[in-house]
C-alpha cells in the first residue's frame, strides 16, 4: 500500500473513498469509527464520530461530522454523490471504548458507548445493516478501510492487529 | 453573561496570562512534590495557555497514535475541568526505577505495583497542583480517584476534550513540560477547564473579561 493511497480521517471528520484508496482514522478511544461500504460500486465511507447527537451542540458553526446523528446522514449523502446506492450500503463500527473506569456517575463518563448506541440508531433508521463491530473495552484502537475489498483493519496497542 | 462559543474572543491576552500565572503556580507545586518525591532536581518549563485545534493537542505529545502513559482525573467543584499527566514509556519506568528503586524489568508490562506506584505519583501531583490552585484562587477544586491508562494519546486525550468538542474543534489547555535534569522531557502535565470554568477563575481572581 502506498502512502498517497491513504486518505486521512481526522477527528470529528468523514470522508469518502473508492477504488484503490485507504480511509484511515487514529487513535479512537471513546470516539467510534462508523465505515459505510457498497461493494458494487467499491464505494466506501468513514466518519470518526465524537459525540452521540447534536442536540448538545452549542457550536457556533455545526461541525455535522462530530455527532452520530448527522455525520452519518451526512456519510450516506457524500458516497451517493460517488457513485454508491443507498440501499447497498452495510456497515461496520469500532471504538466507542471506556478508557478510563471511574466509580464517578458523571454521564461524560458512558460517552462511549453511548457513542455506539447513537450510531447503530441512526443506521437502523437508514436500515444499513450491520456486519461487524469491534466496540467497547477500555483501550484505544486505529482503523483503515480499504475501499477495494471492504476490509475493515483494526489495530491496537494491546491485542495487535485484527481485520473484520 | 459571556459567550463561551467564542473562547478565544472572550480570552485577551491579559487573561491568557492570568491561566498562565494559574498554571506556574499549580505545576510549581506539583514540580516540588515531584522533586521530594525522587530525591532529584525536577524542573519544569513555562506553562503554555494555547487554543488548539484537537489534533494539534495529540501532536504535541507525539501524535494520536504514539502510545503514553496517562494519569487522568477529573476536578470537580466550582471549575471542574480535566487534568492529564502524560508520560512517554521510557520515562514512566526511569521514573519508577528512581522512586520504588526496583529493577524494572525492560519489557513493556507493568506490574501491578509499578502501575499502583504511578498512580500514587500522578495522585499526588495532581492533589499539589490543584491545592495550590485552590489557594491561590479561593475556589473549591477536587480531584477524582485517578484513573491510569498505557494507549494511543488520540485514544485518551480525545476523552479529556469532549467538553469542548460542544462547542467546536479547538480546546484550551495549560500545558506544563516537565524536566529532569540534562534529560529531554519527562512528562506533560494538562489541565483542561471546563469551558465554563474559565469565567469562574478569572472572577475568583478578580479579572474583568475584556
Amino acid at each position: 500500500m502506498t502512502q498517497e493511497n491513504i486518505i486521512k480521517v481526522g477527528m470529528a471528520d468523514l470522508n469518502v473513498a473508492r477504488q484503490t484508496e485507504v480511509l484511515k482514522t487514529t487513535g479512537l478511544g471513546s470516539c467510534v469509527g462508523v465505515t459505510l461500504y457498497d461493494s458494487r460500486s467499491k464505494v466506501a465511507g468513514m466518519a470518526h464520530v465524537m459525540l452521540p447527537s447534536s442536540e448538545i451542540a452549542r457550536e457556533g458553526s455545526l461541525n455535522i461530522a462530530k455527532y452520530a446523528d448527522t455525520a452519518i446522514p451526512e456519510l450516506i449523502k457524500r458516497m451517493e454523490q460517488l457513485g454508491a446506492n443507498i440501499n447497498k450500503l452495510e456497515a461496520k463500527l469500532a471504538g466507542g471504548a471506556q478508557m478510563f473506569a471511574f466509580a464517578g456517575n458523571n454521564d461524560t463518563m458512558r460517552i462511549g458507548p453511548r457513542n455506539v448506541e447513537s450510531c447503530k440508531e441512526m443506521l437502523n433508521r437508514y436500515k444499513i445493516p450491520i456486519l461487524a463491530e469491534d466496540t467497547g473495552a477500555n483501550y484505544g484502537r486505529t482503523i483503515e478501510f480499504y475501499s477495494e475489498t471492504g476490509v475493515l483493519v483494526i489495530r491496537s496497542v494491546q491485542l495487535g492487529v485484527k481485520e473484520m | 453573561m459571556n459567550d463561551f462559543s467564542h473562547l478565544e474572543d472572550f480570552l485577551g491576552d491579559f487573561q491568557l496570562d492570568v491561566l498562565k500565572e494559574v498554571g506556574n503556580i499549580g505545576a510549581g507545586h506539583a514540580a516540588t512534590a515531584l522533586s521530594t518525591l525522587l530525591d532529584k532536581p525536577i524542573d519544569m518549563l513555562v506553562p503554555k495557555v494555547r487554543m488548539l485545534p484537537f489534533e494539534e493537542i495529540c501532536e504535541s505529545v507525539g501524535g494520536a497514535e504514539t502510545v503514553v502513559l496517562a494519569i487522568f482525573l477529573r476536578v470537580e467543584g466550582d471549575a471542574p475541568g480535566n487534568m492529564f499527566f502524560i508520560l512517554d514509556l521510557v520515562a514512566a519506568k526511569n521514573m519508577l526505577r528512581d522512586l520504588v528503586g526496583l529493577s524494572i524489568s525492560d519489557h513493556e508490562e507493568y506490574s501491578e505495583l509499578e502501575l499502583s506506584a504511578l498512580n500514587e505519583i500522578g495522585n499526588i501531583l495532581a492533589g499539589s497542583y490543584l491545592s495550590s490552585l485552590a489557594d491561590f484562587t479561593n475556589l473549591n477544586m477536587q480531584p477524582t480517584v485517578p484513573a491510569l491508562a498505557i494507549d494511543m494519546a488520540g485514544a485518551i486525550l480525545s476523552y479529556g476534550l469532549l467538553q469542548f468538542g460542544q462547542m467546536g474543534d479547538q480546546a484550551l489547555l495549560i500545558d506544563t513540560k516537565f524536566l529532569e535534569g540534562e534529560n529531554e522531557v519527562q512528562g506533560h502535565f494538562f489541565l483542561i477547564p471546563d469551558p465554563e470554568s474559565f469565567g469562574k477563575i478569572f472572577s475568583a481572581l478578580g479579572v474583568v473579561s475584556p
